[in-house]
């Protein structure tokens, strides 16, 4: 039981983890209704940049703001550069466009920094576990990850209901054409929500990076795991986000682990550990086809 | 089978130009099909075997992408998961091949279908499961639309991608090798210019067949469908099914290059079922101009020849990649047979 | 259109007169992969090799290198090319298995000799070894192997193991059970790709392990070892080299200190050869080299062993030279079985902080002698 709570929680901090990676991926395409491939990138960015400068400076506060801070630039320059051109193109372009940026900034960054991996590891204070109730523990640092994302969580809801900023935002989202009427600078907007979503992955980047290995194509699988998320919470919507991430995050933590559990009954427990695996990594997968075979459009669609 | 519901495939009456023969389009369209022909030709007669074994693989990708083009660029699905039909492919060559090999049966039961190396079992095969699956997928998949359908094909892609990973009986992420290249009846299928000819073959009646369905009822009531579901509602046709059948087919001959480019290698593992492999026959399609009949071979061409050139001269050529492919996206707008034979006439 | 088609047939002409117009010389194809993730390994391989191609100074031999990206089409379409266009003499390079499975059987068949620096999957060992295939590494299973004997010899008796669900993986716990001999714990296999752990590290806490083994090759075991540092979990770490060569545990930092790994070589090994490689590598590169630097080394003084005795058109004879591995191996002592693979000494390792406050590797000492893999009965040759 200590253990299936245990896991529970694991769950809910993978869920968290990515919701801080699918909440920008949501805005971005809500409130543009652009297909960014290369959000994995600006993850990349984010943990690279927090690697480099929390090695030359020793402080991995100083590193996180300079990863959330270069990855903002990097989007903005990007969506100054390419993706304002791609608004108004079909979504095949879009795709197309951010696949070939993928490629661009992953060889790029390999061409400036190498190929080796970087150090990166979490500030000294935020290392060692806790102990829970039963007689388990729980990593300090993982803790912090729970908490950035609720309060990233918190940050956007405020955002998009009670500042100004926000009531573009959801003007955008409801009637693009409507905005431009209203004298809203939506080239501005435009990029500042890019530049948004970017440095929330970079963010994501930078504190996952802590506790995993920050090297080239790190963007890609966290990327594809963020994209079932919005799917599956209906894409653009926030909170949709919110709920689709840590409903992948608990079914896919405990699909691991239980789901080897479930077919060492029937057969030993090599072939179990393999069959539950295999199948594990299916599982989310099975997961977003049934859910858009019953709801088409996710649990809670925002506008297409 | 399926006639009760959707319009006929029979030809329609279209009042053809008389000079269209001779205009810029077709010109090109022969111009690539002559140049694919005849490269491979005198490198053989040069005894350039590499060179023909490339044109073999190019014109394979052609192949799949001109599958996923009739689902994408005439159907308006835009599928991310073809790399499913296309690895499926490969793997009922490999796996026929396996069992003939080692006289076992694929199943023994209920019924027992045995192995066999023979291509034109195989393509049947290929074509029954790759069609299965598809009728399956597609069945789900074209409740949704727009961004969602793009996903749901990716999901289901990345299903069978992570089933073939980690299924141990035929090698798992290692992949299956096939020892001896399938063969035909009275045709020496090891010999490359053989083998590149019946790719060719397979190309030429895969760009047939897409002809003749686009000029077929069925083929108007699919782009009606992807232009203006409405109007096509009230003409009294379902779009759904129409979509579902275009569907089927275009995994079917993304799924024969499929097992084609397996027998081409000798080997087929996950890496033909992974979402790269999806993106890249997008991007191959979308190269060549969506929805443009030799689009996907003038794609395949582009994408080969950067792969193989700029691959010999830096480690970093998928960066030069990007960039081409970026340039193409934001100022070719309709691809590369835009470019050398003009806007489609609507 | 026409100019474009005359433009490809030049190439296909330029290309063919240049390959006519060096017959005489040795023609070495390299396919690894020095792009996307796992790059640093191929870069390491290929910067060994090198080092020992210019050091021998011979102006005859010509290496052409490409990237794989590590794709099993891609290797074989870059396999195809080298034999067919270039008519190298000798392949090598592969980094990961599933190319190797792709592209050695076909060119080892089609009569070109192929030195895998690295990827030792079991069929090639066994029942698909070839006479022109030889493996300078090791066989996938040897450090595994070696690492269960050493902890049965250390007294553990119940290791848990974890490694991801592929055919490497599956066969890495295979071979350390195999000769680990005792009961483990519990086997865990994880996603190939897999960046989250903390499901299973909450399943080895609550086990009744007394050790942990483990196989997370690249960045999923640098993932691993960062995310197992702040659990709380005081077992003993043991693994194979590849989660723990010297550019990987800098990428985990202090997490690694005290792990323990087997590998074939180590660059404290103290011989001769081993000093001069390492001193030249770091001369020349800049950095420490890894296991897969000393491999690349490794194959590429074997190849330059057996030229001098014969060329590889003289296919017999310079067979013969290479099965002799007549040079001075930086691991010390190599030799072949008779399927073509090392029979060697696995030495063990163990990750402490260097001089300069970073984690490094330093020789412990031998877990086993003369390993040789179990595939070599299978293999008719």
């Amino acid at each position: 039981m200590t253990l299936f709570i245990e896991q529970l929680i694991n769950g809910l901090q993978l869920g968290t983890m990515l919701f801080l990676m699918a909440s920008g991926l949501t805005l971005i395409f809500g409130v543009m209704g652009l297909i960014n491939l290369a959000h994995g990138s600006f993850y990349m960015v984010g943990a690279y940049a927090t690697a480099l400068v929390s090695a030359a400076t020793g402080s991995f506060l100083i590193g996180l703001a300079a990863g959330i801070a270069a990855a903002a630039a990097v989007g903005a320059l990007v969506e100054l550069i390419v993706i304002r051109r791609l608004y108004h193109r079909p979504h095949l372009d879009q795709v197309l466009a951010t696949f070939a940026l993928i490629l661009i900034f992953s060889e790029g960054t390999r061409w400036l920094f190498g190929s080796s991996p970087l150090w990166l590891n979490a500030p000294a204070a935020l290392s060692g576990s806790i102990a829970l109730p039963g007689g388990s523990r729980y990593p300090i640092y993982r803790l912090v990850i729970i908490a950035v994302g609720i309060m990233v969580a918190v940050g956007m809801y405020w955002l998009i209901s009670r500042t100004r900023l926000g009531m573009r935002i959801r003007a955008g989202e409801s009637d693009r054409e409507m905005i431009g009427a209203l004298g809203v600078n939506i080239a501005r907007l435009y990029t500042l929500v890019f530049a948004m979503g970017a440095a929330l992955a970079g963010l994501a980047g930078a504190m996952v990076g802590a506790l995993q290995s920050v090297q080239v194509g790190m963007g890609e699988p966290v990327l594809i795991l963020a994209f079932v998320v919005i799917v599956i919470g209906g894409i653009g919507s926030i909170k949709g986000a919110l709920y689709g991430a840590i409903l992948v995050g608990v079914v896919d933590t405990l699909g691991r682990v239980f789901l080897p559990l479930f077919f060492r009954q029937f057969m030993t427990s090599s072939e179990a550990a393999g069959v539950g695996s295999a199948l594990a990594a299916m599982l989310i997968y099975i997961l977003m086809a049934l859910i858009l075979a019953f709801k088409p459009k996710g649990l809670f669609a925002a506008n297409d | 089978m399926i006639k009760s519901t959707t319009p006929s495939l029979a030809p329609r009456r279209v009042p053809t130009p008389a000079a269209s023969w001779h205009d810029r389009k077709h010109l090109v369209q022969i111009g690539l099909l002559a140049v694919l022909l005849l490269a491979p030709l005198s490198a053989y007669l040069l005894g350039h075997v590499y060179y023909v074994n490339l044109a073999s693989r190019l014109t394979l990708i052609a192949m799949a992408a001109v599958g996923l083009n009739l689902a994408i660029g005439y159907g308006g699905m835009v599928s991310f998961g073809h790399a499913a039909y296309f690895g499926l492919g490969g793997y009922v060559a490999g796996i026929s091949a396996y069992h003939a090999f080692d006289f076992t049966p694929v199943i023994g039961w209920p019924i027992v279908i045995p192995g066999s190396d023979s291509m034109l079992a195989i393509w049947l095969a290929t074509m029954l499961v790759c069609g299965l699956l598809a009728l399956v997928i597609g069945t789900v998949s074209l409740r949704t639309s727009g961004v969602y359908f793009i996903m749901i094909t990716l999901a289901f892609a990345q299903m069978v991608y992570y089933f073939a990973n980690s299924w141990p009986t035929y090698g798992g992420e290692d992949g299956l090798p096939i020892y001896l290249r399938n063969s035909l009846p009275m045709v020496d299928t090891q010999d490359p210019l053989t083998f590149f000819l019946i790719c060719f073959g397979g190309l030429v009646m895969s760009l047939a067949l897409t002809s003749r369905i686009m000029k077929s009822r069925f083929g108007a009531a699919l782009t009606m469908a992807r232009l203006n579901e409405t109007r096509l509602a009230t003409a009294g046709i379902a779009p759904y099914p129409i979509r579902l059948v275009a569907f089927v087919i275009s995994a079917m001959i993304t799924g024969l290059a499929g097992a084609l480019y397996a027998d081409l290698n000798g080997f087929v593992s996950p890496t033909m079922l992974s979402w790269h492999m999806s993106g890249e026959l997008m991007v191959i399609v979308i190269l060549g101009g969506v929805g443009r009949l030799y689009g996907p071979l003038a794609g395949a061409i582009l994408f080969v020849m950067m792969e193989t050139l700029l691959g010999g001269l830096t480690e970093y050529w998928k960066l030069f990649l990007g960039l081409v492919l970026l340039l193409v996206v934001l100022f070719a707008k309709h691809g590369v047979m835009g470019w050398l034979a003009g806007r489609e006439r609507p | 259109m026409k100019k474009l088609a005359n433009v490809g047939l030049g190439l296909l002409m330029t290309a063919s007169m240049m390959a006519a117009a060096q017959a005489e010389e040795v023609k070495i194809g390299m396919i690894t992969t020095l792009s996307g993730g796992g790059s640093h390994l191929g870069v390491d391989v290929r910067d060994g090799f090198m080092l020992a191609i210019e050091q021998a100074g011979r102006d005859d031999i010509e290496v052409l290198i490409q990237d794989d990206g590590n794709r099993p089409d891609l290797a074989r379409s870059l396999a195809n090319e080298f034999m067919q266009r270039d008519e190298v003499d000798i392949l090598t390079g592969i980094i990961f298995s599933n190319l190797a499975m792709a592209v050695v059987p076909a060119a080892v068949r089609q009569g070109t000799f192929y030195l895998s620096p690295n990827a030792g999957p079991s069929d090639l060992a066994g029942r698909m070894c070839h006479e022109n295939y030889f493996n300078v590494a090791y066989q996938n299973d040897n450090l595994h192997g070696a690492m269960g004997a050493y902890m049965r010899e250390q007294g553990f008796e119940k290791p848990i193991i974890l490694a991801p669900n592929y055919p490497a993986g599956t066969d890495a716990l295979a071979g350390f059970k195999h000769l680990y001999e005792g009961e483990v714990a519990d086997e865990i296999y994880t996603q190939m790709g897999q960046t989250d752990y903390a499901a299973e590290i909450a399943q080895i806490r609550s086990s009744d392990a007394d050790s942990l083994f483990f196989f997370l090759p690249g960045g999923m075991g640098i993932s691993f070892m960062k995310q197992w540092q702040n659990s709380g979990v005081d077992l003993p770490v043991f693994g194979a080299a590849f989660s723990f060569d010297e550019i990987i545990i800098k990428a985990v930092g202090s997490a690694a200190i005290g792990a323990m790994n087997t590998s074939l070589w180590a660059y404290d090994l103290d011989n001769e050869a081993n000093h001069a490689f390492v001193e030249a590598f770091r001369g020349t590169y800049g950095r420490t080299p890894t296991l897969y630097a000393a491999q690349g080394y490794d194959t590429a003084n074997l190849i330059l062993s057996a030229l001098e005795k014969a060329h590889p058109d003289d296919q017999d004879t310079f067979r013969e030279a290479l099965r002799e591995a007549d040079f001075d191996s930086v691991r010390g002592e190599f030799r072949f079985g008779p399927n073509q693979h090392p029979i060697q000494d696995i030495y063990v390792r163990e990750v402490v902080e260097g001089d300069d406050g970073e984690p490094t590797n330093r020789l412990v000492g031998i877990a086993i002698e003369d390993i040789q893999d179990v595939y070599h009965t299978q293999c008719e040759m």
